[in-house]
């Protein structure tokens, strides 16, 4: 319904813009100016007379426009205005030519004025137009916004358009609508009784409300009994559609964990290096982005496809520095890297404290990914979350495929389960190192770029990601890149089905002592290496 | 003190608990006589604002041993002692909070304000009994002895060792802090318990009575030292050293290495839940900030600096450090976390066994320099 909304928004918008509509005809220039002399009492035939026009491209606009109360018109020679916001200011529109005249004073315009009853006028002459306008989804969009006030007017309106519809989505809405009146005010019981039956297949708010009604006050029992049982019939899918919902929230959260935690099952998975700064690779990824987008002002759009390889680059040239200046020097002395790498992480938080201001920065998202996906009225999915789902999935078979099919991914495994005898081999060990090192904080940089999508960036984004991402590698098993899946997803699954029955603090902390706990039991996590690998 | 004559006359001839003890003794006395008799005029007065700030780093300096006795001498790196430090602190926040009475903002005689502000009607079962003093005294021992008891054993017996000990260590005391933000807890949330009055009937606000928090610091400081160092000197201190070395070997050899080291780190966290009941007093205020993984992290630090396995070390890097922060901050407040960073690169890359071990380290440098002249600007390994 939100879609269908946009669209129809979408499509008022597109009239309204400075080329919104051809100049009227002759007639309807005519009552045009008689609307500007006109008072209250005469306005309603003006209208009238206009609807009857035929000149619905210019007339629907006008209505909306003047249901909206923006239409003005100028004192002088009565030129219909459109009160718009210019940088802030309150400009005057020529409501045809799309020419502004500024700011004018009081003296110089006049609102079109209009009360109650012709606001009543108005949203009904507006829906009688749109239920004949050419594009189905403005039909189905005007019936949907006809639902919460049925009268007998307007029935008589929909059932005309009912009888000349074609266009199955719009005959539904149109049969829903009817269903809901005769439900409602039906002649005899048993077709109200049909009409609720009807009316249990949907799961529009307004429906649910009206069969409330019914199953509460009605006067008939056979109609109370059939509304309370189809308003059961309803839940049910309602609880149905919930647990969907929750499920994708679930797969939402597994896919930002899976994000921030993919990198470290390189770093620390394959390459057991206790890396804490990793945290901070997310970090780096995402203030790439937001210094991408400065670079870029005009199109938002596109710079996200920059970020992406801007940020992998940045946090994996960040994370072979790293390497090379402190943890090789710390090769075998896990407790030593994890201070080392936990002081670069501090080094790296107040650097960026210190360059970008501590405060958080917002990124701007993409047209592409904002709204949401429409299902029906209970279950919508937006469309960040459902691209971020779809970008770790991808993230994860590409780095699956670079480690099991590239010679680098072999020379890594190579390395990390006998250097020594890598080495021999030919293997350039310290090469490898780096180099690996710098695949999973770049990994980890691109996970920071989809963050930046579905919260603010900050100096502490690194931070609140840091021990999820361990638990979530721990949980997995260490060095198995199909274990972190599972994990993340078994995790943020767990955590989005707990939360309305705990709320979210404790669910998180639940979480958390369930990994605890899990580790004491199975201390090689949820799929442990077994063989050479082991080792 | 006759407890404490027979731990120094049974201490090991390897490290001095008596060198210690004496020069704690020294700065503590010379202090607290410049803060009491003293006058203000006088250049050598010391303010009360450095005594509670001795007594501060000397807190501190308690936590920082409770780390070392079981990151030094059993390998063993909590990334979570904190919370047993934060968990005292409530205990003794609690006992204090029971103290104000009816002299808190909302003038109820058992509730404190941030109940009834939450409109609650009775003290939560924990609470009760905290308005004792020895009741309170004990639950500071008590609560994070218990915790680390419950988490050694199942970590222990697990045989969750080395890194992954850690980050769940790290992660306890994420969800600890988690759980002590939330208001439902009954532990005031987010803003934690504050504005004491007074503790065991005496003002905290008189010059007196921080002196003598300060002096309590000090001696019970030197008491844990001491116990430690016997602890650590004795039988069960060296299977402890020997599982640090090689606990796979000490195993095969028939000790219960996990026994050992789940009654050390339970001694550890009492120490820690201690230093946080001396904490909490003299700084005034207790909040879930203190569960922070970053504040466990800054201990560690501390024991790296000063030089680990070596219990004057811990107490010289917690009072360094701390020190060094208390002047940064003050000249350079977004150079802090530079400097800390860089500090845990530098004794990490540079300095393995701290200050503690340097001269150790410089001697060794300078024997290879008349050996080997080629090699003679590698102070370092």
């Amino acid at each position: 319904m939100r879609l269908a909304f946009v669209f129809w928004f979408g499509l008022l918008v597109l009239w309204a813009s400075p080329v919104w509509a051809e100049e009227p005809s002759a007639e309807v220039n005519t009552l045009l100016e008689q609307l500007t002399e006109a008072g209250l009492r005469e306005t309603q035939p003006i209208l009238e007379r206009l609807a009857s026009s035929g000149d619905e491209a210019v007339v629907l606009p006008l209505f909306q426009t003047l249901l909206d109360g923006d239409l003005y018109y100028r004192r002088s020679d009565g030129r219909l205005l459109v009160e718009t916001d210019v940088d802030g200011d309150d400009h005057y529109v020529d409501y045809f030519s799309g020419e502004d005249y500024g700011e004018l004073g009081r003296r110089e315009q006049s609102k079109v004025r209009i009360n109650n009853s012709l606001r009543g006028y108005l949203s009904e002459a507006i829906a009688r137009m749109q239920l004949s306008h050419e594009d189905p989804a403005v039909r189905t969009a005007a019936v949907r916004s006809l639902l919460d006030d049925l009268d007998e007017n307007t029935v008589s309106l929909l059932a005309e358009a009912r009888a000349g519809e074609s266009h199955r989505e719009v005959r539904q809405a149109l049969d829903l609508a009817l269903a809901m009146y005769t439900a409602e005010q039906g002649e005899n019981s048993a077709a109200r009784i049909t009409a609720i039956q009807d009316l249990s297949e949907s799961l529009e708010t307004d429906v649910r409300n009206l069969l409330f009604q019914l199953s509460e006050y009605s006067d008939d029992g056979g109609v109370k009994a059939a509304a309370a049982e189809a308003m059961q019939a309803i839940d049910q899918k309602v609880t149905f559609y919930g647990y969907v919902d929750q499920l994708f929230f679930g797969l939402s959260l597994g896919s930002v964990l899976l994000l921030a935690a993919i990198g470290l099952a390189i770093t620390f998975g394959v390459m057991g290096v206790i890396n804490m700064a990793h945290g901070e690779m997310l970090m780096l990824g995402a203030y790439t982005t937001y210094v991408v987008q400065l670079m870029m002002p005009n199109m938002i759009n596109q710079s996200l496809w920059v970020a992406i390889p801007m940020a992998f680059l940045v946090a994996g040239s960040v994370g072979i520095l790293i390497e090379r200046c402190v943890i090789r020097f710390l090769h075998g002395r896990p407790l030593e890297t994890l201070l080392a790498t936990f002081g670069i992480s501090l080094i790296l938080q107040q650097t960026v404290r210190t360059v970008f201001s501590p405060l958080n920065r917002r990124v701007a998202s993409p047209d592409w990914m904002s709204g949401s996906w429409e299902i029906n009225p209970v279950l919508s999915l937006t469309y960040n979350r459902l691209t971020i789902l779809i970008f770790a999935v991808v993230v994860f078979v590409a780095l699956l495929l670079i480690m099991k099919k590239t010679s680098l991914g072999l020379q890594v495994r190579a390395v990390s389960q006998n250097r020594a005898m890598a080495k021999a081999m030919g293997i350039k060990t310290d090469w490898v190192d780096a180099l690996t090192f710098g695949l999973g904080s770049g990994i980890a940089g691109i996970g920071g770029v989809a963050l930046s999508q579905l919260t603010n960036v900050g100096p502490n984004l690194g931070q609140s990601y840091i021990i999820d991402s361990f638990m979530v590698v721990v949980f997995g098993g260490v060095g198995n890149l199909l274990g972190t899946l599972v994990a993340a997803f078994t995790l943020g699954i767990a955590n989005k089905f707990m939360e309305p029955v705990t709320g979210t603090v404790l669910a998180s902390i639940l979480v958390l002592v369930f990994i605890i706990l899990f580790i004491q039991k199975r201390p090689k996590g949820l799929f442990p290496q077994r063989g050479r690998a082991a080792e | 003190m006759s407890i404490l004559r027979s731990v120094l006359s049974r201490q090991p001839a390897g490290q001095r608990v008596l060198p210690f003890v004496v020069i704690l003794f020294g700065v503590t006395v010379l202090a607290s006589l410049g803060n009491l008799l003293v006058p203000e005029s006088s250049s050598l007065h010391v303010s009360t604002y450095t005594i509670t700030l001795l007594g501060k780093y000397l807190s501190y300096a308690m936590l920082a041993l409770a780390v070392d006795v079981v990151w030094g001498y059993c390998g063993i790196l909590s990334l979570g002692h904190g919370a047993f430090f934060a968990l005292g602190g409530y205990a003794m926040g609690m006992y204090l909070m029971r103290q104000i009475g009816d002299r808190g903002v909302y003038g109820h005689p058992t509730l404190p304000d941030f109940m009834v502000f939450l409109n609650w009607d009775s003290l939560p079962w924990y609470w009760f009994g905290m308005d004792q003093f020895w009741f309170a005294m004990i639950m500071v021992a008590l609560v994070p002895g218990v915790l680390a008891f419950v988490f050694g054993a199942l970590a222990f017996r697990s045989r969750v060792s080395g890194v992954y000990l850690s980050i769940i260590t790290q992660a306890l005391t994420y969800a600890l802090m988690l759980a002590f933000f939330r208001n439902e807890m009954g532990f005031g949330g987010n803003n934690g318990l504050t504005d004491f009055k007074d503790i065991l009937g005496f003002s905290l606000q008189s010059d007196g009575t921080r002196v003598a928090l300060f002096i309590a610091t000090a001696v019970l400081l030197a008491l844990v030292y001491g116990v430690s160092q016997w602890i650590l000197g004795s039988r069960f201190g060296k299977v402890i050293e020997a599982v640090r070395d090689g606990e796979a070997r000490v195993r095969f050899l028939g000790y219960r290495t996990d026994r050992y080291k789940v009654w050390l780190f339970v001694y550890s966290a009492m120490i820690a839940g201690l230093a946080g009941a001396l904490y909490v007093p003299q700084v005034g205020i207790i909040n879930p900030g203190e569960f922070a993984p970053l504040n466990s992290i800054e201990v560690v630090v501390w024991v790296a600096v000063g030089g680990r396995g070596t219990l004057y070390g811990a107490v010289l890097g917690a009072i360094l450090v701390n020190y060094a922060k208390t002047r940064f901050t003050a000249l350079l407040p977004d150079g802090w976390l530079f400097a800390l960073g860089a500090l845990f690169l530098l004794v990490t890359l540079f300095l393995p066994k701290g200050l503690a071990g340097l001269y150790g380290q410089v001697r060794e440098g300078l024997n290879r320099h008349s050996n080997t002249p080629a090699t003679a600007e590698e102070t370092t390994p």
